[in-house]
């Protein structure tokens, strides 16, 4: 499932960089810059699911909505089905949006509090395909809404009577309804109970294999991305460190970072736990107005050597299942 | 092994099955309704308020005085129960309750009035520039700063001098003053809705900006537009009678609040009744407004749960 | 950590309950919470939104809401501290028992420097003077792995990272040498790498200076990490209650259970999860039973009327359960539906 390389991609992201401009400080303050996503590059392949993991401050929710043009690319590429959107006015991105859809991190924020389940599920029906009519939309929310495991007498409800779990059931109906391609999850599940968590992404693995959904799934837990992805892409300070198919990724890191992040997640088995080496990363995540010169991850990297500073290590390919950013391959 | 059937049907029985979490199926409107009616200062001043108005309304017709009808057996008479004039009366005889209330009509009419003409020209101004933001929000907000800078009264002033004190003026003064505030809170209401995710996942979804407008940023500006347009109806009535104490007002023989509160500062030593009874109804009237409008922002407050 | 045995546990906690005021009916948090703690031990405290972890040891420190009330004991030391009049409770507080929260930067005050926050508890609990205060506040701030602390304590909170100021907390809570630090939720809003620190932080610290940890976390890895005991709840009440081995590897109850499986494990391959049905429970209307009968594959009629009581496990005398069903059964039938992958 994860590599067909005959398949096109159905996504790709060539260099994309997302750049804010910062006042600086001072009388006389100088043009900073904030460097959010400074240089992405993938392929997303049709019904594969794309892991995209990093600490705060690497970018990963700003790439997610770059990638819809929520927020506007500084520079790079974004190729959606063969079709370079660099170029593409709003009418090209609304034709995208029937394809693409997002899943939010906060489950209860993203549905307006004053439209009922029935209205906020209905409304990408009703934008894109105003020619159908209300009984129509009805049926295909309420259709929807028993797929993801709510119940018609939650139609008319509003979103502050349910809980984390069931607002997320219904975000992602929302996001069904237009049968999309890709959904693109920011952090879908980091703000919900353990036992609701499992359910969410037994969901959406679920509906991926019936739909052949593509899913961007974006998280800062590793463990979960484990359950979810064929492909991981694990980002640092806006820079990709490490491109790997999962079983690649998870039994032979290669880039210093992920084995840090690797080691660092903490085991549900006293034994393992305690018996483990953390690799310890020294110092603090530096500003991404003024990242470190070279590879970015030279600062807090155990392995850096005089190469480090001097040049940004491409992403490139060391065998059929990885790439790497690192000097040291 | 995957049952994934199994787990779907038993996830569907258990949703159907498994009341929704919080108390009940209500819309966030009847679910402030509630927390309004708990509040009894905010009840008794509707309740109070509604009264005071109709009184203003149906009393004239009831009452067997009319309002500018001089008495001359009748002149300031001091208030009784026993006697005809409830209120009193004023030196040319006319009944002061009944001036009071046609004073009420006048008073309330042009409160309501000057609000609405204030709330649709505070929420445009507000709106628009909240949502568009960038340089158009910095020139709407800074023609707002101008506005409270000038002095009403000198503006007010020289409107009545050169215009003269037609009814539609005393409004349109009124109006020019009173919109700033509600300007100013729905730009920031819109400012901070901009930001939330689901306005996001309406843009991620393709809806366009107007519908986002419409259907996203308006219905939830709706409570702190009703919260400050209670704040604002006082103020404006306020506004009208201190206009109207000056000389600036609604002209003779019609009368407010104002001219009447201005009239009984005049004989307030001989005739004290003349002061109090128009001057305790208008701050009767401001109060229920407050109660309200404090009892609104309680019960539409999100945070109350 | 071996566990020292003296004649008073440092603290007892019997049939602690907090109930809460609303205008929507009472709501019972904390239901029959009984547990002891010796010293230099470290307890987990684990549960989801609604379980009442925070909540039972907010009212121990005497920290609840005001539409709050405990009821039952919490001895500490001997004394009791659900009882005792506020005066009492703030010497203690702070002194010997201190506690650290899940944000560290609300939990700081932005307006006061680093160096006035921490001096303050020394002032009032020892009676030290500002540069003896000083100077002690360096040392812990230096034992807790704060660079340059000499310097930087001088700063104001919002100009150190977020790892960087759950350090100061802990700091702050370590500077009079408590016997007890209670965490509550300390590594949720930090980042696996920085997380990682502070669990390895807190091992050491409680290796040097004996402090007994209660950790309150829904994160089972960070328990794994760091705790002796762990005690499982679920809607206020107490479900499982035993050494990590034996929950960890033994778990006799179905929410146990079904926790470790909703676990995602970077150790194991990726299968399905084993999702627990339904929904957080409504604190407001719990089942008269067990309050896990909602979700549980095994619950009957008598788990919904029936309020198992907590005993101990007929296979492990050292572990509590609350179930009406025995153990073995439990570990070989529970979740058996859900494709349950949790190994016995």
């Amino acid at each position: 499932m994860s590599d067909t390389p005959q398949q096109a991609p159905l996504l790709s992201v060539h260099d994309l960089k997302v750049h804010f401009k910062v006042r600086g400080e001072g009388l006389f303050p100088e043009k900073r810059t904030l460097k959010a996503v400074n240089g992405v590059s993938f392929d997303l392949y049709p019904g594969e699911t794309l892991g995209i993991v990093g600490e705060s401050g690497c970018g990963k929710s700003t790439l997610a909505r770059a990638l819809l043009n929520l927020i506007p690319a500084s520079s790079g590429q974004v190729v959606w089905m063969g079709r370079d959107m660099t170029s593409a006015g709003p009418e090209g991105w609304q034709q995208v949006r029937k394809s693409v859809q997002m899943v939010f991190q906060d489950p209860l924020a993203s549905l307006n509090p004053r439209m009922n389940i029935a209205q906020i599920v209905g409304e990408p029906l009703r934008t894109h395909h105003p020619e159908l009519g209300n009984d129509e939309v009805l049926a295909r929310v309420r259709a929807l809404l028993l797929r993801v495991g709510m119940s018609e007498a939650h139609m008319y409800r509003y979103p502050h009577e349910f809980s984390g779990g069931q607002c997320q059931r219904i975000g992602i109906a929302r996001a069904l309804i237009l049968e999309p391609k890709l959904i693109i999850c920011d952090e879908p599940v980091s703000a919900l109970d353990v036992s609701i968590q499992a359910q969410i992404i037994n969901l959406l693995k679920d509906l991926q294999r019936e739909r052949q959904l593509a899913l961007v799934f974006i998280a800062h837990d590793l463990a979960v991305v484990k359950h979810v992805s064929q492909r991981i892409l694990v980002m640092y300070l806006g820079r990709v460190m490490e491109l790997a198919n999962k079983h690649a990724l998870y039994a032979t890191p290669k880039h210093p970072y992920t084995r840090a992040l690797l080691s660092a997640v903490p085991l549900a088995d006293p034994k393992l736990e305690r018996g483990k080496v953390i690799q310890l990363l020294t110092g603090d995540l530096p500003s991404p107005i003024d990242p470190p010169s070279g590879c970015v991850f030279r600062t807090r990297c155990p392995k850096a050597f005089e190469k480090c500073p001097l040049e940004v290590p491409p992403l490139k390919p060391i065998d059929a299942d990885t790439q790497v950013a690192c000097w040291l391959y | 092994m995957l049952f994934s059937q199994k787990r779907t049907a038993l996830i569907d029985q258990l949703a159907q099955a498994t009341p929704a979490p919080v108390q009940s199926r209500r819309s966030p409107w009847a679910d402030a309704r509630t927390r309004f009616m708990r509040n009894k200062a905010a009840v008794i001043s509707l309740v109070l308020l509604i009264v005071i108005a109709l009184a203003c309304i149906v009393g004239p017709f009831v009452l067997p005085y009319d309002f500018d009808t001089a008495d001359w057996d009748a002149m300031s008479l001091p208030p009784s129960m026993k006697g005809m004039h409830w209120w009193g009366t004023d030196e040319s005889g006319r009944d002061l309750l009944v001036r009071c209330l046609i004073g009420g009509r006048i008073s309330l009419m042009v409160g309501v009035l000057a609000t609405i003409a204030s709330v649709a020209v505070g929420i445009a101004w507000g709106a628009t520039a909240g949502f568009l933001g960038g340089r158009v929000d910095s020139v709407m907000m800074r023609i707002v700063d101008m506005m409270y800078a000038i002095p009403y009264l000198l503006i007010a002033i020289l409107l009545v001098t050169i215009l003269g004190r037609e009814f539609y003026l005393v409004v349109l003064a009124i109006t020019a003053f009173s919109w700033m505030d509600m300007a100013r809170v729905v730009r920031g209401q819109t400012l901070s809705l901009r930001t939330m995710e689901f306005v996001e996942a309406a843009r991620a979804i393709g809806v366009p900006t107007r519908r986002i407008i419409f259907a996203h940023i308006v219905p939830n500006l709706l409570g702190i537009v009703v919260i400050y347009t209670t704040v604002t109806v006082p103020s404006v009535i306020l506004t009208e009678s201190v206009l109207s104490f000056l000389g600036l007002g609604i002209q003779e023989p019609m009368t407010s609040w104002g001219v009447l509160i201005e009239d009984g500062t005049k004989v307030m030593e001989a005739t004290p009744w003349m002061l109090l009874f128009p001057g305790a109804l208008l701050s009767l009237t401001l109060y229920c407004f407050n109660f309200i409008g404090d009892g609104l922002r309680d019960a539409l407050d999100p945070k109350e749960r | 950590m071996e566990p020292i045995k003296t004649s008073t546990p440092l603290l007892e906690v019997d049939n602690l309950a907090v109930k809460f005021a609303t205008p929507d009916g009472e709501v019972q948090a904390v239901n029959g919470l009984s547990f002891s703690l010796e010293r230099g031990q470290t307890f987990g405290i684990v549960g989801e939104s609604g379980s009442g972890k925070s909540q039972s040891m907010l009212a121990i420190m005497g920290l609840l809401a005001i539409n709050g009330r405990a009821t039952g004991q919490a001895r500490f030391n001997g004394q009791d501290l659900i009882a005792m009049p506020a005066e009492k409770l703030n010497r203690i507080r702070g002194d010997r028992v201190a506690m650290i929260f899940q944000d560290p930067m609300t939990s700081l005050n932005p307006y006061l420097t680093v160096e006035r926050q921490m001096t303050e508890v020394l002032e009032l609990h020892k009676g030290m003077t500002r540069r003896d205060a000083t100077a002690r506040a360096i040392q812990v701030l230096d034992a807790v792995r704060i660079p340059e602390a000499a310097r930087r304590i001088r700063m104001y909170p919002h100009e150190f990272s977020g790892g960087m100021r759950q350090r100061i907390m802990i700091a702050m809570a370590l500077l009079c040498e408590p016997d007890l630090l209670i965490a509550d939720e300390p590594t949720t809003a930090l980042d696996v790498t920085v997380q990682a620190q502070i669990v390895a932080l807190l091992r050491d610290l409680q290796r040097d200076f004996g402090t007994a940890i209660i950790m309150i976390t829904h994160d089972l890895g960070v328990v794994a990490g760091i705790c002796d005991r762990v005690m499982v709840l679920y809607g206020g009440r107490i479900m499982e209650q035993g050494s990590a081995e034996s929950i960890f590897y033994r778990p006799t109850h179905p929410y146990t259970l079904g926790l470790l499986g909703a676990v995602p494990r970077l150790d194991h391959e990726g299968e399905t999860l084993l999702a627990i049905p339904g929904a957080p429970p409504n604190m407001a209307r719990l089942p008269v039973g067990c309050p896990f009968s909602e979700r549980c594959t095994l619950a009957d009629a008598r788990c919904v009327t029936d309020r198992p009581p907590l005993a101990p496990a007929a296979n492990d005398e050292s572990v509590l359960r609350a179930c009406h069903k025995d153990a073995v059964h439990v570990m070989q039938q529970a979740w058996k539906s859900e494709g349950a992958k949790v190994k016995v």
